[in-house]
Formats: C-alpha cells, structure tokens, sequence
C-alpha cells in the first residue's frame, strides 16, 4: 500500500502533523516505537491520568491528552510498537513489528522522532546502578516506580531539576543533587530580555528550584565527576573549588541535556549544520520543514531541540508545507498567517537562548581511562593514541578500534569521538564529521531481515 | 617532493606494493584520498581464500598463501589471520556434481589445496550445518583475517620501511615529463620515476588522469555483520551457487556477505545498502544455519571496488604509457592477493619484470579508446 505521508514518530511533532494531514484528506500513517501515543514527553499519557502520578508529573504532561485523543480520533492509520530500520529515497520505509519485516511506499516522509539524551562519559558511567535521568523519568511514567537506596542526581539543565521535583512530590527520597553547570557569565544575562515572553516557562523552572533547595542538599560547580564500585555503584566522587568530595551512592541519575535524533537524516544523506551553542548536529531544513532531501520532512526536536510546544507547531507547520507538495491544504501561506505559526513558535522557543546559555555542553578534559563507546569498550586514551597518527575523520577510529561499530551505531560516543578527534587534531569541534551511518536504524534479526524475502517473493 | 615511486591509493594492495617496493630501497611515497582502508580495504570479509580460485589466480594465490601463514615475518603481526579452514558446501546434487568436477581438475593438475567431503565430515566439520547440505569442498589451509587489523600492520610496516603516506591528498593531475612524473596533489606536487595505480573503485579516473584511459565496472558488495554471540562456526562457509559467504569473526560476530551488490550512486562516488537484495543472501545463510535466526544485525554496509568483465584483476604495466604501473579489478576477492601481488609490484618497479606470468592480468583487456585529442 502507498501512504501519502509516512510519519515515523508519534510525539506532539508527528501527532500534530498527522491531525493535520489527515484532515486536508491525505493518506497518512504513522509509525511509533512505544505501544501507545505521546512520545516521551507525554508517554503513558492516556493511563496516567489521575493519581498521584498524573498529579506529579504535572500540568504540561496532562496538556498531552487533548492532542493524544485528537490523534486518535483522526483518521490517519497507527502503527504502534513498530521499528523503522531503514527508509530508502522514493520512499520506500521498511519496518519491523511482531518478528515480522515489512516495506511500505509513500510520497513523503516525515522524521518526528525527537531527541535523546546526550551521552555523558565519566570514569565510572557504564557501572550498574548509574542510569540517565531519562530513563529514571521513563520509569515513573511507565509504572510510578522510584529508584530506591541512596540517590543523587548530577547533571544541568531542566529535565533533572523537572525530574527531582517530581519524584520528591511522589514521595522519593534524594540523597543530594550535584550541578555540573558552570557559573552563569555574562551571556546569560543578555538572554534574559528575549526569555520573559515566556514568563510562564521562566516562573516554572524557578519555582522547581525554590521547592527543590527546601528539601535536599543542592551543590553548585560540581567537576570532574567519577563512579565507583566493585561491579555496581558504591560511590561517587567530584571535585568542588578543588577539594575532592567523596559519598556513598547507591544510584546516580546524569543528565546533560538532550540532542536531536539524526541517525535517519545521516543515513539518508541530508545536510546537517553543526549548531556551536548547542554543541550538536542538526539537519539542515527549509522553511516548512523540508530537509536536503526532497520529500523528507523533519518536525520536532529531531529538527533542533525545542521542546514539545515548538514540536506541535514545527509538526504543524511541516504538515502545510506537506500538503502543498501533495496539491492539497488550499493557500498554505495564507494558513500559516491564519494561526500564526510563526509568533507561536517564536513564543515556544523564547526561553531556549537563556537555557543555552545557562547550560552549555560540557568541555571538561575526559580522563583517558574513561570508556567512550560502552559497546566495545574503548576509552578515551585510545582514541586520542588512534586519531594522533590519522585523519581528524571518526570513520578511521571506528576502522581502527571498533569504536561506534556496536547495536547503538554511535548513538552513545558519536559526539564524544567528535570532541576528542578536535582536541588531539587542534581544530573547531563542528569541522569534524559524524561516523557514517549504515543501515538497519534498529537492531533487527537475521530471520526478520529474511522474512522481507518472502514478502517480495510472494509480492 | 620527489620519489622513486609513488602509489596512489592508500588500500591494501598500495600500501603492500609501497612496503615491497621500499624494502628493496626504493623512496616511496603513498597517498590516499580519504585515510587508508577506507573503501574496499576496509569492508572486506576478509576472507583468505584459494578455493574456489580461478586457474589464473591459482599462482599468486598459492604463494599469499604462504605468506598468510608467515605473515609476522612480512609485517611484525600475524593481522589476526587465523587459519580455520574454508568450506564450500554443495547444498543439491547438481552443485555436488559441478564441486567434484573441479576438485578433480584440480588434483589432476597436482594441486592439493582442495579436497571433497561427505555429508559426515561436513557435519564433523560444521555441526551447524542444516541437514540439507550434501558435502563440499575444503581448503584446510584457507581462512580468514581482520581487515583494519592488516591496514594497520601493512601501514606500520610500510611507515617502518621509509614510505611516506599522506592522508587526505587527492590527485588532480599527472604529467609525464622526460623521464618522470609529476603530480599536482590538494597537498602539493610529487615528482616520482614510477606511478602505481592503485585506485580501486576509481582505478579508471588515476589512469585517465596519466592519459592511459581505461574502462572497469565497480562492484557494491554488501556485508552484513551480527551481535556477538558463543562460538559455533569455525571455518568460512560458501555455498555453490549462491552469493553467500558465511563467518564468525574473532569477536564473536557473524559476518555475512557473498557478493550481492548495493547501489551505486549515479555519480559512482559512493554505493548504498539495497536491503531487498541483502534479504537474498541473509535467507540462503539462515537457510544454511538455521539456529542463527535470532540473532541481531548490528550493521549492513556496501564496499566500493573495481571490477573487470572477466573478474580477473588488472596488474603489470601500462601499454600505452611510460612508468605506469596498474593494480586493480579484483573483483571481489583480492584481499588474499595482498601480499603475492605487492611482491609482483615491487618486481616490475624494482627491476622491470617478474617471475610470474601476467598474461591473464595484461591492461589491454580493460583499454579504452583514447579520446580524440
């Protein structure tokens, strides 16, 4: 069967999309990983709608259900729990559900697959008992469950301020939240007059970390992070205006913000930009969403970290810019200025040049010993030892140590070869690539690769 | 700069020829448009094989052969070659037929490289095996190797010997003087006696560059490669017939390929997975092994290499052109060459003539007509 559009993620970027196509009469379907709508802002968002959970999570993720329900009474055809492992120009998509591979056709393609959290290495971060706050924040939604024990949070940015909030409100305990971002300088101040269009957002944020200070012990310029432990986590270690500082730790929950998912758009070929502030690669789009490649479509934050009301919007304005394409959706400019798009995502993303201040990538120095690609296991001493008699390129130290060549394809080292190749070679971080990116997407079996076979055999 | 030699095409087979050719006092330079291995080098199965070879290949064949199993002497690291042995199974009667066929040829002519098995001994051999398979041929000496692993023993080497290698230079043009060459690199020019093209999938633009046009096609092999998983399959396994070659790596992976192709772009600078295909050759190796269906496939890729219409390799010197040396075509199965034909190279450029007999590899075969000037 052939799809007018094919969107692969069911986040408040691909769900608005799909409501909106599937109402200017397109063929749309939509393509999810998770066995329900929302994405990960608002996974689980359908069950947890009254309790003590809905009540903790708060007021923006109860907002996902007016969009969840709009998804699922359009008309577009839903996939849920369903891979895409390789999508081809023209568009062939290939997916995998139930131990079965299957490809469907369609015009156009649109990527709404979101962020993930950006992998941050320290001695010690592959020890059992050291998990991202992302996935900490996946346990709660998916079944109100708290780490137990001794925990700390250490990281920057919101989501662990969010996250800590919210697991107090449930009852859980915190051992100590340490902040590993630097003072604010100067540049946050000269964000601050573009932020307050979003007073609401600023106000939320100060509010987490009034309620956060009362109750647990908050420690500011947290350096040089280390785990330790025989086989699991037993303590954490970091440096603070030079003093080493050393407690027991029974789980350590890290964060460093999130990046934009771009393995699709990699494989595919598409330009990307390197984005210096935000210390990631973003796919290269046109203004309705239209990325180097023609009939690909990128909305949300897989576009450019923007959180989920610019997603909405992105998705919105991606779904025109779709239509128009397709014929359909009538005077798309007209439309755009109709609903005003443009201020609304202006709006969404007021607050995003004061985060980035606030919350720079991390650049500390990465101790040699420290495992970069958690799976092969290669440290930091080895790659800076490789890349010193090649090519600033991540495809040689992939070559030369296995490096990257593991189930995540990169996903967890990708941007930290990235680093250590600028460091060694003395050049800008943006100037040196992203490993190349090789089909499938996802994991898949070799008898479910096979079964695609006899799918085009009996076709 | 000024060399003796320089090679372009920092693959397996340039960097062997600029090892060869400095070992015997030459100054060798070596560049490489990207880093070393990058193209076929570097996707390869790896596969050390004289079975199964074309009568042609038999003599370079033979004697890399020997090399493989010395090769810390050549290199100062075995390239974690491991000599498991390869199979090549017949999976109906007919198959069985045309492997007896050849194997016989072959003892007839006095060589003993190969020999038949019964289904009892495959299954000795590989308990894995589905039941289907009827027997084989083995090459108990064959195996298999690392591919990065030898890119970087053949480049310590090459470095030890005194060649100079430069990453990242791209030839843009070649220029016949008297007696030697110049080459205008993105890193400068190079002036060398002798010029080794070792280009690869881009063989035909280096000689079209030295004015020795030539045609070859380029094959898009694609590899597929599991998670790791227990040791269970210990040679390499072929099976007649079909475009499959079956192995598990030192790592525990498995690696499947055989020679279905990807696609090449349009502009023949790079080749993609075309996983269609790719499910062919996957269902004929899980029909092979029916208990490695569960496994995880971590990574597919598609190496770029050239490709002659008789799949015999391009090696000796240019018919048209002074001080041009080729080296390349391999088809798909040069890796095992490495070693045999860098020694080839080193004898042409060294002293202007080898031992073996190159006929079967003569440049003429792939000449195109030069364009009208």
């Amino acid at each position: 069967m052939t799809y007018d559009v094919l969107i692969v993620g069911a986040g408040p970027a691909g769900m608005s999309a799909a409501v909106q196509l599937s109402r200017d009469g397109l063929a749309v379907a939509v393509v999810d990983e998770q066995p329900a709508p929302g994405g990960q802002i608002w996974r689980g968002v359908e069950r947890n709608m009254s309790g003590p959970v809905s009540r903790a999570l708060g007021a923006d993720y109860r907002k996902g259900l007016a969009l969840v329900e709009a998804f699922r009474a359009s008309k577009a055809e839903y996939m849920p729990e369903t891979q895409v492992w390789q999508i081809e120009e023209g568009w062939s998509v290939f997916l995998t559900s139930g131990g079965r591979a299957r490809r469907v056709s369609a015009r156009i393609v649109l990527l709404a697959t979101g962020a993930q959290e950006r992998p941050v290495p320290f001695p010690g971060w592959t020890l059992p008992g050291v998990m991202t706050v992302g996935a900490a924040q996946i346990l709660l939604k998916s079944g109100g469950m708290l780490p137990e024990g001794r925990v700390w949070i250490a990281g920057a940015g919101p989501l662990p301020l969010l996250y800590a909030t919210q697991a107090l409100d449930l009852g859980g305990r915190l051992a100590g939240y340490l902040d590993t971002a630097g003072r604010p300088g100067l540049a946050v101040l000269q964000k601050l007059p573009g932020a307050w269009r979003d007073l609401a957002g600023l106000a939320k944020g100060a509010g987490w970390l009034r309620a956060l200070r009362r109750k647990v012990d908050i420690v500011r310029d947290v350096k040089d992070l280390r785990a330790e432990g025989e086989g699991r986590l037993e303590h954490i270690e970091w440096s603070r205006h030079g003093k080493r500082q050393r407690v027991e730790a029974d789980v350590l929950l890290v964060h460093e913000g999130v990046v934009p998912r771009i393995h699709e758009t990699l494989a595919l070929g598409c330009a990307h930009d390197w984005r210096a502030g935000q210390g990631y690669f973003a796919p290269r789009l046109g203004r309705w969403g239209e990325a180097s490649r023609s009939g690909l479509f990128v909305a949300g934050d897989a576009g450019g970290i923007g959180g989920w009301s610019a997603a909405m919007v992105s998705g919105e304005i991606a779904a025109l810019g779709i239509a128009a394409r397709l014929g359909k959706g009538g005077d798309v400019e007209e439309r755009r200025r109709q609903a005003r798009l443009d201020d609304r995502r202006a709006r969404a993303l007021a607050l995003r040049p004061l985060l980035d201040a606030l919350y720079p990538p991390l650049r500390e120095r990465l101790p040699d010993e420290t495992i970069v690609c958690r799976c092969e296991e290669v440290t930091a001493g080895t790659i800076r030892a490789v890349t010193r008699t090649s090519v600033p390129d991540p495809n040689a130290v992939k070559a030369a140590t296995r490096c990257g060549m593991g189930p995540c394809q990169g996903r967890q080292c990708g941007y930290t070869v990235q680093a250590l190749l600028a460091e060694v070679h003395g050049v800008p971080v943006g100037s040196v690539a992203f490993f190349n990116i090789r089909p499938p997407l996802k994991p898949i079996t070799l008898a479910e690769i096979a079964s695609l076979e006899d799918m085009e055999t009996a076709g | 700069m000024n060399a003796d030699v320089l090679v372009i095409g920092g693959g397996l087979h340039g960097l062997s020829a600029a090892l060869q050719s400095a070992r015997r006092g030459a100054s060798v330079t070596l560049v490489e448009r990207h880093f070393l291995g990058r193209h076929a080098s570097g996707a390869t199965a790896a596969g050390v094989r004289a079975l199964g070879r074309h009568p042609a290949e038999l003599p370079l064949s033979l004697e890399a052969a020997g090399d493989w199993h010395r090769m810390s002497e050549l290199v100062g690291d075995d390239c974690g070659f491991v000599a498991c042995g390869q199979l090549q199974v017949a999976e109906d009667e007919a198959a069985f037929s045309a492997v007896k066929a050849r194997v016989e040829r072959l003892q007839a002519k006095g060589f003993t490289h190969e020999r038949i098995v019964g289904p009892d001994e495959l299954r000795t051999l590989v308990p894995d095996l589905s039941a289907h398979c009827l027997g084989g041929a083995w090459a108990i000496a064959d195996g298999s190797a690392d591919p990065h692993r030898t890119i970087r023993a053949f480049r310590d080497a090459a470095l030890a010997a005194g060649v100079r290698v430069t990453e990242e230079c791209k030839v843009i043009a070649l220029t016949r003087r008297s007696d030697f060459w110049r080459a205008e690199t993105s890193q400068g020019s190079i002036e060398a006696k002798v010029v080794v093209n070792a280009g690869g999938a881009w063989a035909a633009d280096v000689a079209a560059l030295a004015g020795d046009p030539l045609h070859h096609a380029i094959r898009t092999s694609m590899m597929v490669v599991t998670e790791r998983t227990v040791a269970r399959i210990g040679p390499v396994v072929s099976s007649l017939g079909r475009k499959l070659s079956f192995k598990q790596t030192a790592q525990g992976t498995l690696l499947i390929g055989g020679g279905s192709q990807g696609r090449l772009a349009a502009d023949r600078q790079s080749a993609t997975v075309d996983v269609v295909a790719l499910a062919s050759s996957v269902k004929a190796a899980v029909r092979l092994f029916p208990t490695v269906g569960g496994l995880r496939i971590v990574r597919t890729w598609a190496g770029m290499e050239a490709m002659t219409e008789d799949h015999l390799p391009v090696i000796g010197f240019s018919r048209r052109v002074e001080g041009l040396v080729h080296a390349f075509g391999f088809s798909g199965h040069g890796f095992q060459l490495v070693p045999s034909v860098g020694r080839v190279l080193a004898d042409l450029i060294c002293e202007g003539r080898t031992k073996h007999d190159l006929t079967a590899f003569d440049t003429n075969r792939v000449a195109a007509e030069r364009a009208a000037a």
